[in-house]
């Protein structure tokens, strides 16, 4: 299993190769006996994309731990896949520099992880995701060919096979080495915690910030359920319990003037928008417990009951007060404890729901909230996931938002790097619901009579 | 029945223009379905279509059957200034939707090279960022999603509308700088910023080893230009090479920039520039590029820029450089041919830098190529690629040259 509870398989064989010469010899092996294969990095994803069925190998890459050369002068790094985010992080900064993207499992997920599901974090709002931060790869196909993509100053050979590759969840080969760009550490932060009687406002205040033009480093909320999670655990941040939401908005930048007057202009936009009060981090420590009460927050939640889905959904900034409502019906409505801490400056909600997997009809609910909640984003103009990805968990949303001809686009695509759909078989792309489409090689991808848009797989 | 007659029937009369100078029919789909059904019919007819936004930049030249313009497709089906987001149909010329933009307060941070009507569809499909670039990264970064038509007349969507999206894979980034070849982009999601409140620009002219190093201390400085652009005497009409800086965002952050800026400027002094100058300026720069009949982009390590603007002096003659140094992007402008280009590509590739042409005429175009100098491995991905989206070959772009 990975990070997401509700599913759980058992590979036929586990691999841990040592090195990329022994990555590269196994998975040729695998290509002459036509077996299909899994890569793996630290099993932190929350979509089941790490997850190897009967007949696949898992391939775990998490040995593969290099750092192979820091580049101060053209601010890049070359790592290999399985090293691990926040180690890559300490390594950039003696050069003065950082890694920006910061999923708040940094401190176990790999490169590798990273790439292969685009994933994003707090800190993602100002600096951008993954997607932003890789300049070029070495890629290892299904058939065990070597190819490189990208430069190092980011401009493609042609088209941009970089960007097609981040987020392909593992679909299109194995990241075998990985050039990521690293941006300056900012020299001044400011942290602020801002609290609010009603969810409402608290959306309101994320939309007043952002129309300033101002771009907070990270700009995320957090509900009172899951408030209370954080300080019943030993994360506890001193966030206020009896508050409807907080708000964790951090300014950062490369001037301190220019930080301490934007944080001005911030916190009183916070007041004027209805907060309660707003703190402001006084020292470094205080900052630091600040943002574990939010890091850990998943954690913090997963006491509250033997399991909890972390669900990942994306809406339009404006409609985040409505959409929270309509997931706090749902959760009433099944009976469920749902509790919501995200990146609200980009929409980037996470309602998680507590619950124990082993009651079928508490997981069955569960399962009919989840799909609940994702059609009210989808209805409200957003999309199913906006850094966890698709794995197996989304497969059967993904004709909510794809039609046919786009589903059976990317299955297509899938196939010009890997034929014979070797590598993480069975994911992302629900293949009954695809239309037809001519491979390259002229064999044919999908089935015919595909699902009309709109109907759920 | 002609081809005329085929596309009149299938499409009416109002979709089809006036011929251009080399008679290629020019058809102009009102709609991104009517854009699907002709290449629909294209691709069964075994019509060879050349794409066109508004035809200010690539010379209608590519040899084909049909011109297919999407002049028509210019449609905002939405702006939505709180969630900082657009939708905009492909054959929207920038000037238009920037202004639409604006009296809404919001901002595409974006500034191609080229002329105020240049469409949307084409600038994503060339992928032609501009010095813009320094501050708010390249076009693809600018994009949501995109729906596009391929060479089959399928209509694909990819991405959607919101601020982060995994869902799938990311077809956007293959349509950005795939001048066309993987289909033709009709609708686009757009990425906003709100209008920035302070906007300025300086100047600072001299050597040009003494502007890079400035521009190294400028960033050394931790100041946070919109754009840092190094601009060759001849492109900017002055005696020497020019550094521009352009401070754009919140009034605080623009003023703690120019108190910066004095410090970092190696005891050189950069002048301010009043708003219709600073306006005028970039307006040059953009503009410059079509005087000349080759331009292309080159992608280096900000480290190596020197370098590399020195074996361009060397190799083809500087006077028409533009170079955002930080970010690692060159662009030249001027008169060459098909030899030296071929060299200097392969010479650039030798150093990992890509050359990527961005407008020359079709005999030199179609023998260089948009692309090339792949790695081993690359070009087996980018051909089954465009089989993938278009199997017929119905559209002519010269993505590697013959
Ligand atoms: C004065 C001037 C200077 C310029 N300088 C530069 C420069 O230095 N570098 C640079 O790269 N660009 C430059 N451009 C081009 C410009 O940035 C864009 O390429 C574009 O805006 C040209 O607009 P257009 O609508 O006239 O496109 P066109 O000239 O009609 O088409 C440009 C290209 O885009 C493709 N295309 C157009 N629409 C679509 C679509 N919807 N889907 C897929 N493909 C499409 C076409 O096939 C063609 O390859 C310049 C343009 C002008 C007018
Ligand atoms: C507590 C917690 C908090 C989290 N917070 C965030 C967050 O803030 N933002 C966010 O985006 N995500 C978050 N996640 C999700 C997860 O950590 C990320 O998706 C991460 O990128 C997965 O990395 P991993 O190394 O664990 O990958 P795995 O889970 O091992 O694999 C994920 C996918 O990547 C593929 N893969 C792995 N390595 C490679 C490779 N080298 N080449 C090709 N494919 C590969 C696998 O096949 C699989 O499909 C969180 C997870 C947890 C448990």
């Amino acid at each position: 299993m990975d990070g997401l509870p509700t599913h759980r398989l058992i590979p036929d064989l586990v691999v841990l190769p040592g090195t990329r010469e022994e990555l590269v010899a196994v998975v040729r092996l695998l290509a002459a006996l036509g077996v299909s294969f899994v890569p793996r990095g630290a099993g932190t994803g929350l979509s089941g994309g790490a997850l190897a069925a009967e007949g696949s190998v898992l391939l775990v890459l998490t040995r593969l731990n290099r750092i192979v050369r820091i580049d101060r002068d053209s601010r890049l790094a070359v790592v290999e896949p399985g090293v691990v985010n926040a180690k890559l992080g300490a390594a950039a900064r003696p050069a003065g520099l950082q890694y920006a993207p910061d999923p708040s499992s940094q401190s176990a997920c790999t490169i590798g992880g990273n790439v292969a599901e685009n994933a994003g974090g707090p800190h993602c709002l100002k600096y951008g995701v993954t997607a932003n931060h890789i300049l070029a790869l070495e890629v290892l196909l299904a058939d065990g060919s070597l190819v490189e993509i990208g430069s190092p100053s980011g401009e493609s050979w042609g088209p941009d096979l970089v960007g097609v590759f981040v987020g392909s969840e593992g679909n299109f080969g194995i990241a075998t080495r990985i050039t990521v760009r690293l941006t300056p550490l900012p020299r001044a932060v400011r942290t602020l915690l801002a609290d609010f009687t009603g969810l409402r406002t608290a959306g309101e205040a994320v939309s007043a910030i952002i129309a300033t033009g101002i771009v907070p480093a990270a700009l995320e909320m957090m509900d009172q359920s899951c408030i209370n999670a954080v300080e019943d655990s030993v994360y506890a941040a001193g966030y206020p319990r009896d508050a409807a939401a907080v708000l964790l908005v951090e300014i950062d930048g490369r001037n301190s003037d220019a930080v301490v007057a934007e944080t001005d202009v911030v916190t009183d936009l916070l007041r004027q928008s209805g907060a309660r009060s707003v703190r402001s981090a006084a020292t470094e420590a205080e900052r630091e417990r600040l943002w574990q009460g939010r890091k850990k927050a998943f954690g913090a939640m997963g006491r509250l009951s033997r399991d909890l889905v972390v669900q990942d959904a994306v809406v339009p900034r404006s409609v985040l007060p409505q959409v929270l409502e309509t997931i706090a019906a749902i959760a009433t409505h099944y009976g469920l404890v749902v509790s919501n801490v995200f990146h609200a400056g980009d929409g980037n909600l996470h309602p998680n729901i507590s619950f124990d997997a082993t009651d079928p009809v508490l997981k069955n609910k569960v399962e009919a909230a989840s799909a609940e909640i994702m059609q009210a984003c989808i209805a409200a103009g957003g999309t199913i996931t906006g850094e966890h990805g698709v794995g197996i968990d989304k497969m059967r949303y993904m004709p909510l938002i794809f039609d046919a001809e786009s589903l059976g686009a990317m299955q297509a695509v899938r196939r010009v790097f890997d034929p014979d759909e070797r590598v993480n078989p069975g994911k992302v792309v629900p293949v009954h619901a695809c239309r037809e489409w001519t491979h390259a090689r002229g064999d044919r991808v999908g089935s015919r009579g595909a699902a009309p848009r709109g109907e759920a797989a | 029945m002609t081809i005329l007659e085929k596309v009149t029937a299938l499409l009416g009369e109002g979709a089809v223009l006036e011929a251009g100078t080399d008679r290629v029919p020019r058809v102009a789909p009102g709609s991104p379905d009517a854009v699907a059904l002709l290449l629909g019919t294209a691709h069964q007819e075994g019509w060879r279509v050349r794409i066109e936004g508004a035809g200010t930049w690539l010379q209608s030249d590519a040899p084909a059957d049909l011109a297919l313009t999407t002049r028509r497709l210019d449609r905002i089906p939405a702006i939505e200034p709180s969630d900082l987001t657009a939708t905009a149909e492909a054959g929207i010329g920038l000037d238009q939707l920037r202004q639409q933009l604006a009296d809404r307060g919001a901002w595409l941070a974006i500034d191609p090279p080229g002329l105020a009507g240049r469409t949307l569809g084409s600038v994503v499909s060339t992928a032609t960022a501009g010095p813009l670039r320094h501050g708010f990264g390249p076009i693809k970064d600018h994009l949501l999603g995109v729906t596009f038509v391929t060479g089959d007349g399928r209509m694909v969507q990819s991405g959607g509308r919101v601020m982060k999206n995994v869902a799938g894979y990311d077809l956007t980034r293959l349509q950005a700088g795939g001048f066309g070849a993987f289909g033709v982009i009709v609708l686009v999601h757009l990425r906003l910023r709100t209008l920035p409140r302070a906007d300025v620009t300086y100047v600072l002219e001299g050597a040009r080893e003494d502007l890079t190093q400035v521009g190294e201390d400028i960033a050394a400085a931790g100041l946070t230009p919109a754009a840092l652009e190094l601009v060759s005497p001849a492109l900017a009409r002055r005696e020497r090479w020019v550094l521009a800086v352009r401070l754009a965002g919140s009034p605080a952050l623009v003023a703690a920039d120019e108190a910066g800026l004095g410090a970092a400027s190696g005891g050189g002094r950069f002048s301010p520039l009043r708003a219709e100058e600073a306006h005028a300026f970039w307006m040059r720069l953009a503009e410059g590029f079509s005087v000349r009949p080759v331009t292309f982009r080159i992608g280096g390590v900000p480290a190596a820029s020197d370098e590399l603007l020195d074996l361009l002096q060397h190799q083809l003659g500087d006077e028409w450089i533009s170079a955002s140094p930080a970010a690692g992007a060159i662009r030249w402008t001027g008169d060459t041919n098909i030899d030296r280009l071929q060299r200097l590509r392969r010479t650039l590739a030798g150093l990992e830098v890509p050359l990527t042409l961005e407008r020359a005429p079709w005999p030199l175009r179609g023998a260089v190529g948009h692309f090339g100098a792949y790695r081993e491995g690359v070009g087996p991905l980018v051909a089954g690629l465009r089989r993938t989206f278009d199997p017929g070959g119905a559209l002519v772009v010269a993505t590697e040259g013959s």
